[in-house]
């Protein structure tokens, strides 16, 4: 056990954990932020997606000692008050069918946008592969990255 | 005509510190329903309740409780039933919360998620809960108003009086409508005057969703909660022999390692306890991490106590009963054998499909606190009602001191119509005297079975010189039990029938899998229809629609599971919208099924990529299950299941080597993804005013067919066994 001052959504926070413990794992069960989830742990579903130092990033293959000092944004720091265009996107188009993939969704959408404003149809294909959703509402997600775009731009 | 409510849930209820109390879970509070560009402000929540009856509650600045009654994994059902009680209530839909109700079954009934079936079963007490509780507030309104009840209207959570020109809002009049009779009797809005019913509300729950609040089991945290893994045996076949912890309890933050039976002599089971696997050993501690960790140092020993099975040993013995076996006809009409000798034309085709874990993307897991004299339960369930029987009997506790309580689901698919692990949570609460929340890694979820079973079909049918279907003959079978329903389609319009079902025992356990049986009996019987209609020379849409003509104009046998004319319905309606009879240029394919009340048509198109890959361009999708609650969740819950049929149908395939699931992760075991799915849905109903049938499965059935029937017009090659991909080239 070692201790790492890690940083979270624009805050320090001391967390006791083995070095290799998966980031997911430290800001779930340390920090209580549970909106990031746990899918698969082997960085096969996107569930567990943040953002590091701005860019998505499957928090189930990062180590607490790996992470170092880089700025984490989990879904719950994403906005003051849930009101990114990614996520107002999601709103408008009604996407969540059972709802767990869906942070994990928004993270690598917002992190595609940040990256590519303006993404074709082939730049939202490949942006979001990573992201399972169980219950398909990729049509869903496809339009409301696409409506969060015309609003970011 | 009686109405739900008794007398004595009719409690005044008044806030604690921050109104917390309403709530027994305060993760679960009210969700907001405004979804739109900028974000609605939250409704400001009252300082008094008045609750009227066990669905609501009512505050003085007329916000709304609703409690929602069933168990929501995704179907929605946590959006659509509140509308029920609220129409006839006549409430604001924008002054309404949603608040997911526990376990009660004094004051609800069939709490369960399954079968498609919560909206069908609560179309009339929701409604009728809703009119109870308005009448109650205009006898209120009348006597506070001193004005005749007959002379109130209702518009928006408001009690209007035209002639004196008075109005009071539903908040000012609870507190005396909860002191007033239940009414006996009450009158349900005609469908023509329905408000909320048939528009599109949102996902009570989106706005949590889209900013990660708390809201699934696996999110339940407590003051002194441990975490708890468990350890199945590799292998169905296997059970635990003994168990060395001394590693693992020397492991950081680990506390206990204890054993658990689910199934004690004695227990009284229910179906609900289907389970390969009731001995375990489980890891407690305190962080996900260091139990997962520990569970890797346990050093244990398993024991052979039935004989390992394979996939290929299934495929071997549902071919040896399909050929040579014997068993009880399911249904006969006519003389099958007679027709068939004198066929013009036979066709004949054989149609497998594989094991499929569930995958709900949100593993197994349950919080519980087991202490001797009460039980706390809450987490991802189907089935609360069967979980606590179950509990009753496992822990030697009355009903009366076990609280179930239901988190939103990560997907349930049928999943979690099978809660051992509730019951595993409990035990080990009990056995490691602590609060615990049972985890189940990805892998512990898809190799501890509870599978949709694999299965093999045969169909032959017999045409006579004129290319009409005279005679339809079935045989199927599957890993505990067949996949073919007797007296569905085109069971009725054929006049010589015969259908055989068998089964073998295995113990790989298997289960309900989001639209059980039809998941895969609707694609073989809708390919197989395609290849008769072709060896007929007729149009596959055409052909259908001339069976359904003969089972409504003269149908053969008395019991048949289908309208006729409904089913003709839906395949006229998509082939209207897909305008099928120009060319979409692409490979179509057609099919239609009818499943837990409702039907549906599909048309779907596809191309082929230069490396041969399936893409799919389009899906119409024809729809009647009667009067659509929620249309923009309806559609979501038909597209879900579209891309869902199709990304099994293509990719799904768990198989078993030595009793071992090969397949045990993501990396293993493909789901379809983003860029896999349909570009384009289209979905449309048929608007015939019928009470509502379910909806959260039948899309996916059918889909199944299409994709196979356009997959042979694109590649001119039939496919018979799933996964299609592993049949298609390169
Ligand atoms: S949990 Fe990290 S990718 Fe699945
Ligand atoms: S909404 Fe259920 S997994 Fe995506």
């Amino acid at each position: 056990m070692a201790q790492y001052t890690i940083n979270v959504n624009g805050k320090p926070h001391q967390v006791e954990a083995s070095p290799e413990t998966p980031l997911l794992w430290v800001i779930r069960d340390s920090l209580g932020y549970v909106g990031t989830k746990y899918g698969c742990g082997i960085g096969q579903c996107g569930a567990c997606t943040v953002h590091i130092e701005g860019v998505a990033m499957r928090s189930c293959q990062m180590t607490v000692e790996g992470l170092g000092e880089k700025p984490v944004t989990t879904i719950e720091g994403l906005s003051a008050n849930g009101d990114h265009p990614v996520q107002l996107a999601w709103l408008e188009h009604d996407v969540p069918q059972c709802g767990y993939c869906q942070a994990g969704q928004i993270m690598s959408a917002a992190s595609l946008l940040s990256q590519i404003p303006n993404p074709t149809d082939e730049d939202i294909n490949a942006g979001m592969a990573g992201n399972i959703c169980r219950c398909g509402t990729y049509l869903r997600i496809h339009a409301a990255v696409k409506s969060a775009a015309t609003k970011l731009s | 005509m009686s109405t739900q409510p008794t007398r004595r849930n009719f409690l005044k209820v008044s806030a604690a510190a921050g109104g917390g109390f309403l709530l027994g879970f305060s993760f679960l509070t009210s969700c907001e329903q405004k979804a739109v560009a900028t974000l609605a402000p939250e409704l400001v929540m009252p300082e008094q309740w008045v609750q009227l009856n066990g669905f609501l509650k009512i505050g003085a600045n007329g916000v709304i409780t609703i409690v929602s009654p069933n168990p929501e994994i995704g179907q929605n059902v946590k959006t659509s039933m509140p509308m029920l009680i609220a129409e006839e209530l006549d409430a604001d839909w924008e002054q309404v919360i949603v608040e997911q109700g526990k376990l009660n079954t004094d004051i609800f009934t069939r709490q369960l998620a399954g079968g498609s079936q919560s909206i069908r079963h609560g179309w009339e007490p929701l409604r009728k809960t809703g009119a109870t509780a308005r009448a109650m507030l205009l006898a209120a309104a009348a006597q506070q108003l001193s004005v005749p009840v007959e002379e109130l209207t209702t518009e928006k959570g408001m009690i209007h009086h035209a002639a004196s020109g008075q109005q009071v809002g539903y908040g000012a009049v609870a507190e005396l409508a909860a002191t007033l009779p239940v009414p006996e009797t009450v009158a349900l809005k005609a469908p023509k005057d329905f408000k909320i019913i048939g528009q599109g509300k949102k996902n009570v729950d989106a706005r949590k969703i889209a900013t990660g609040q708390p809201l699934f089991g696996l999110d339940v945290q407590r003051e002194g909660m441990l975490i708890a893994s468990i350890v199945h045996p590799p292998a169905f076949g296997m059970q635990l022999k003994s168990v060395d912890d001394s590693a693992a309890l020397a492991m950081p933050g680990i506390r206990k390692v204890v054993t658990i039976n689910t199934a004690p002599e004695g227990a009284e089971l229910q179906w609900s306890d289907t389970n390969a696997f009731p001995r375990l050993v489980a890891v407690v501690g305190e962080t996900t991490w260091q139990v997962l960790q520990a569970k890797k140092a346990l050093k244990l020993e398993w024991e052979q106590v039935s004989a390992p099975e394979s996939t290929e040993a299934h495929r071997a013995a549902f071919e040896e009963q399909l050929t040579n076996g014997k068993t009880e006809v399911a249904r006969r009409d006519g003389d099958p054998e007679a027709a068939f000798a004198s066929a013009a034309k036979i066709i004949e085709a054989t149609y497998s499909a594989p094991l499929l874990p569930h995958n709900t993307l949100e593993p197994m897991n349950f919080f519980a606190h087991v202490t001797a004299d009460k039980a706390e339960l809450l987490g991802p369930i189907q089935t609360p009602e069967f979980l606590e029987k179950t509990l009753v009997s496992v822990l030697g506790l009355q009903p009366e001191q076990i609280e179930i309580g239901m988190t939103r689901m990560g997907g349930g698919f049928g999943r979690r119509l099978y809660g051992h692990f509730g019951v595993e949570a409990a035990l080990i609460s009990k056995a490691a005297g602590a609060p615990i929340k049972l985890v189940y890694t990805r892998e512990d979820d898809m190799t501890q079975g509870t599978y949709r079973p694999d299965y093999l079909v045969r169909y032959r049918a017999g045409l006579d010189a004129e290319g009409k279907l005279i005679a339809f003959h079935i045989r199927g079978t599957g890993t505990n039990g067949s996949p073919v329903f007797a007296n569905r389609f085109p069971a009725g319009a054929v006049d010589n029938y015969l259908v055989e079902n068998f089964g073998q025992p295995s113990n790989v356990s298997t289960g309900a899998w989001r639209a059980p049986q039809s998941n895969f009996i609707a694609g073989a019987e809708q390919a197989f229809l395609d290849e008769v209609a072709e060896a007929a020379g007729k149009d596959p849409i055409d052909f259908r629609l001339e069976l359904f003509e003969r089972a409504s104009k003269n149908p053969v046998g008395e019991k048949n599971d289908y309208e006729p004319e409904r089913y003709a319905g839906v395949l006229k309606l998509v082939r209207e919208k897909s305008n099928w009879d120009a060319d979409s240029g692409d490979a179509r394919g057609v099919a239609a099924y009818y499943c837990h009340d409702s039907y549906v048509a599909q048309v779907l198109d596809l191309t082929l990529d230069s490396a041969g890959k399936p893409q799919v361009e389009a899906v119409y999708c024809a729809v009647d299950c009667g009067i659509v609650v929620n249309p923009e969740g309806a559609i979501n819950q038909v597209e879900g299941g579209i891309v869902d049929g199709i990304g099994h149908a293509l990719y799904g395939q768990l198989t078993i080597t030595d009793g071992k699931p090969q397949q045990d992760n993501f990396n293993s075991y493909r789901l379809i993804r983003h860029p896999e799915a349909p570009k384009r849905i289209e979905t449309y109903f048929v608007d015939n005013g019928i009470d509502p049938t379910g909806l959260g499965e039948p899309s996916l059935p059918p889909v199944v067919g299409a994709l196979a029937n356009a997959l042979y017009m694109a590649t001119g090659k039939r496919v018979y066994d799933q996964p299609f991909i592993g049949e298609l080239p390169g």
